[in-house]
């Protein structure tokens, strides 16, 4: 067990002298402003020996370093009506990272969680890399200096409240927003919000509260935005009201990356109803028009000839036949026994329900966009360098988010409709139609991954996994990263996807030598990091491959597990859905169960799934839709060492089971001569309703390492695997093509001239 | 331009617009009511499901001109004032259970179970996981399950 080495956080009493001592500053305001100038990694337990460069330093690890410098520029904010607010560096799409942030606040401060305001940072370029929200890393960076920052200010409010009440600080407490002295004597942070303010900056050292003590952290607490998203009232980019926006839709080509030639009526369109403004950008021919209907009709009406695009030609064929020639040898057999096999992972689309969005109004001397951005620096830079600014007259509002899946770490509206502003003269509210995010937008690339394991006897020798993949675009500042920090990574001079790929994979069994590598093709399309980026895919062949290994020596699959996995924790989630799932139980013919494991960002998860392949239930009539196997039910457990809020990881975890449930089984994007087929949500069959298990359960396992682990996408990788796993069980084949149904075109495509459908007419008929 | 009249979260409303301009964008982009929102604009995500008398209905497919001015459309805004409350059950049960993440699909969805708790309570039989199978209402970040214990909980105070 040469991997079973542990970080040293505080220990498990909390009380390690030094160790929750921090530095933070108050600043020059005319109310309180604390601010935390760094925070610690105490976890990166560099100099112990071991073959996994992920168990000395993973991905999360690289970004939190990176991010130290400049994380003391975060402020928590003391107003006079008692409420606390902070601006995240972040951008919230759904993740629930507001709401984490707010309970961090609230736990050091001692302020009820309903007066902690906390809003989306604009870009902000002297933060660097601290503003770029991806590889479940937020809560991961953030923890120790937001905490910070608000013990500082729990610190000057009770000095303030000292000299008002005339105690000493030590016989007052802070409660509820409220600081009490030992006879009863009060008052509320909010009349000391200007008298504990500082006239100079000012560095201060604080004590963050034990673990122990915590009281808000770890508790189950509902979004911080619910209300506002059950009224209707959550802003999304598309609902703001910006003087003069008007809607702005995009003519796109009909191939992947087509560029306009020439447009044979623009003058025409330009007096259609409703219509503005015709403009030629980059990406196509913009249009403006005062509803976004008017702006699909004008899209429609267009007469545009096209030149080629950068995947001319290519189908699903021609790009395997790519990645098969890419393919790095696995090498000369072993003369030992082993098992190997082959994966096939299609394209699939990362779009999320709210389409690629953004407000522009870009001015001769400024601009101003809003849109929600996970790289919000590298946007406001691009679009500066675009528009011929300077990056200081660009303002980049980071709005609410509808979902993004990896879709927001790129900017592509935002750039659209920063051209189109300026173009046109006019702001401009720019949307992607939904054929627009199906065919053009960003999909996770496509992949093979080869494994060979070879054994010997009931002893593991080595494990071989060659993933060989269209190359994802990691452009969005993850690189910038990567750059500054190479020379300390432990893994040589390596390019930055395969720097990614081995700073986020690990083999967490006891598996003899394991190597994994990346080799990556074609850069021909719009791809980008899915949620969870490689992990579903490069675990799910490997998981499958267990499996097989399992078979092979006569073992259940969950005792081989159980007994090759490395550590406690990994195996305490295994034995934990087991247990909850029954595991092992009789199921009839054509049911089965799976179990996967996968750890990441410092996390461990594992997956029970239970699965229906009978016909009929495969067979099952949906209208526009896919049926398919059921999965009828999913346990899932959960373990990221400390959970900042149960509840919002709960929640998580059950997308990232929908996720992979849609990965294993319907959703997958088909290339046909140089464009994707799918263009609507009735052509690319994410889970719905119809394939969720109607019985589903999260278990979140109790604090282990003390230190919150990524979450945000942790579960995808162990359910995709599960679900596959088990339907190899049901089935008695396993699947080496995902998802299992991508040989079966369920659905008609829609014409690629005009780009976009025509809303239907006949709304009335439908209704229920 | 032609007029259109029609009755919006319990007021009369009059625009001026083109006939054929879908009730989504005559909510979002004349009246300024955000709270449907566009998924896909054909019919098929039901983000921007809304009641139209009562039933659930999707604006991107109704061209503006085939409302009457009798006709009451209802948006997540005006949800909660059907039943003269500051919420409505189901915008409570949704709030009990956390169902939301992103949001974004969210009001389609409150507006799709309400119509759905509704109809088969006229059928006189309880709400099944059959029924449940049926929402066509796409959820990106995958909230189905707390969607589905929402609605059998929200159907239990409707």
């Amino acid at each position: 067990m040469t991997g079973a080495e542990r970080s040293a956080p505080a220990g498990p009493d909390g009380r390690v002298v030094g160790r929750r001592r921090f530095l933070g500053y108050v600043l020059a305001a005319p109310i309180l402003v604390a601010a935390a100038e760094l925070g610690t990694a105490p976890r990166a337990a560099a100099g112990i020996p071991s073959p996994e460069p992920t168990a000395l330093l993973d991905l999360n690890d690289v970004m939190t370093a990176a991010a130290l410098p400049t994380s003391g520029l975060i402020t928590v904010e003391v107003h006079a009506d008692g409420t606390v607010s902070f601006a995240l560096p972040r951008a919230e799409v759904g993740q629930g990272i507001t709401t984490s942030t707010a309970v961090l606040i609230a736990e050091e401060l001692d302020v009820p969680l309903e007066r902690i305001r906390v809003s989306l940072a604009d870009a902000r370029p002297e933060l660097l890399f601290n503003q770029l929200t991806g590889a479940s890393n937020t809560t991961v960076s953030t923890y120790h200096p937001i905490r910070v920052a608000a013990a500082v200010a729990r610190g000057r409010l009770l000095r303030a409240a000292a000299i008002e009440l005339g105690a000493a600080v030590t016989d007052l407490t802070l409660k509820a927003g409220v600081v009490t002295d030992l006879v009863g004597r009060s008052i509320g942070i909010g009349a000391l919000a200007e008298k504990a303010a500082s006239m100079t900056t000012q560095q201060v050292s604080v004590e963050l509260k034990p673990r122990e003590k915590f009281t808000v952290i770890g508790a189950p607490h509902g979004r911080v935005d619910a209300l506002a998203a059950v009224t209707g009232r959550k802003k999304f980019a598309m609902d703001l009201d910006v003087p003069d926006a008007r809607p702005t839709m995009v003519c796109r080509p009909p191939t992947i990356n087509g560029k306009v030639g020439s447009v044979a009526n623009a003058d025409e369109v330009r007096g259609m109803p409703g219509v503005t403004d015709v403009a030629v950008i980059a990406t196509g021919v913009a249009v403006r028009a005062q509803t976004f209907g008017q702006c699909i009709d004008a899209v429609r009406a267009l007469r545009v000839d096209w030149r080629p695009g950068t995947a001319e030609g290519q189908s699903d064929e021609s790009v395997l036949a790519q990645l098969k020639a890419a393919e790095p040898p696995l090498g000369l057999p072993p003369l030992t026994p082993y098992v190997e096999e082959k994966f096939t992972f299609h394209f699939r689309g990362n779009s999320a329900l709210e389409p690629n969005c953004a407000v522009a109004d870009v001015r001769s001397d400024r601009a101003e966009i809003w849109a929600s951005l996970k790289s919000p620096i590298v946007a406001k830079e691009t679009i500066a360098a675009t528009l011929g600014l300077p990056p200081q007259a660009v303002t980049v509002h980071v709005t609410e988010g509808g979902g993004s899946f990896g879709r927001k770490l790129f900017f592509d509206a935002a750039l659209e409709a920063a051209e189109a502003s300026q173009k046109m003269g006019k702001p401009v509210k720019l949307m992607w139609h939904r054929a627009d995010d199906c065919r053009q937008g960003r999909a996770h690339p496509m992949a093979t991954s080869r494994v060979r394991i070879d054994y010997l006897g009931g002893t593991v020798l080595g494990y071989k996994q060659r993933h060989t993949s269209v190359a994802t675009d990691l452009s969005h500042g993850l690189g910038e990263v990567f750059t500054a920090l190479a020379a300390k990574l432990p893994v040589g001079d390596i390019g930055f996807s395969e720097t990614f790929f081995q700073l986020s994979q690990s083999t967490p069994y006891e598996f003899g030598v394991s190597t994994r590598l990346l080799n990556e093709t074609n850069k021909g399309f719009n791809t980008g990091s899915m949620r969870n980026v490689y992990s579903p895919d490069v675990t799910c062949a490997r998981e499958l491959m267990v499996d097989r290994l399992a078979a092979t020596m006569g073992k259940d699959p969950r005792r081989f597990r159980h007994d090759f996995l490395h550590e406690d924790r990994s195996r305490a989630v295994l034995d934990k859905v087991a247990e909850a799932g029954d595991w092992g139980r009789a199921m009839p013919a054509g049911t089965a169960q799976g179990i996967a494991f996968h750890s990441e960002y410092h996390s461990v998860s594992a997956a029970l799934v239970e699965i229906d392949c009978r016909p009929e239930t495969v067979n099952r009539p949906i209208r526009d839709g896919v049926a398919g196997p059921r999965v009828t039910k999913a346990v899932f457990a959960v373990d990221v060492g400390l959970a900042v809020n149960p509840r919002g990881l709960e929640a998580q975890m059950m997308g990232c089971v929908m996720d992979g449930i849609a990965q294993a089984l319907t959703s997958s994007l088909h290339l046909r001569d140089g464009y994707f087929l799918e263009a609507s949500w009735d052509n690319y069959f994410y889970t719905r309703q119809w394939n969720s298990p109607p019985d589903l359960r999260i278990i979140v396992m109790p604090t282990t390492t003390g230190e919150p682990g990524g979450a945000g996408e942790l579960g995808v990788a162990a359910s995709m695997a599960a679900v596959a796993c088990a339907y190899g069980r049901a089935t008695g084949t396993m699947p080496t093509t995902f998802p299992i149904n991508h040989g079966t075109l369920s659905f008609t495509p829609k014409p690629t001239v005009p780009p976009v459908p025509q809303s239907p007419t006949d709304g009335l008929n439908h209704a229920y | 331009m032609p007029e259109h009249t029609f009755r919006l979260n319990g007021e009369q409303v009059t625009v001026d617009v083109a006939d054929d301009v879908r009730l989504l964008w005559v909510l979002r982009d004349v009246l300024g009511v955000t709270g449907p929102k566009y998924g896909c604009g054909i019919n098929v995500c039901k983000a921007c499901t809304s009641h139209l008398n009562g039933r659930a209905v999707n604006p991107c497919a109704i061209p503006v001109k085939n409302l009457k001015p009798s006709d009451e459309v209802t948006t997540i805004e005006g949800l909660a004032a059907t039943v003269g409350a500051d919420l409505h059950p189901m915008q409570q049960a949704w709030l009990d259970e956390d169902v939301a993440q992103c949001g974004y699909c969210q009001p389609g969805q409150i507006m799709a179970a309400v119509a759905l708790v509704r109809k088969i309570a006229e059928e006189n039989r309880e709400i099944t996981d059959t029924d449940l199978d049926t929402i066509r209402n796409v959820c990106r970040c995958g909230t189905y399950f707390r969607i589905r214990e929402a609605i059998k909980a929200g159907a239990e105070k409707m």
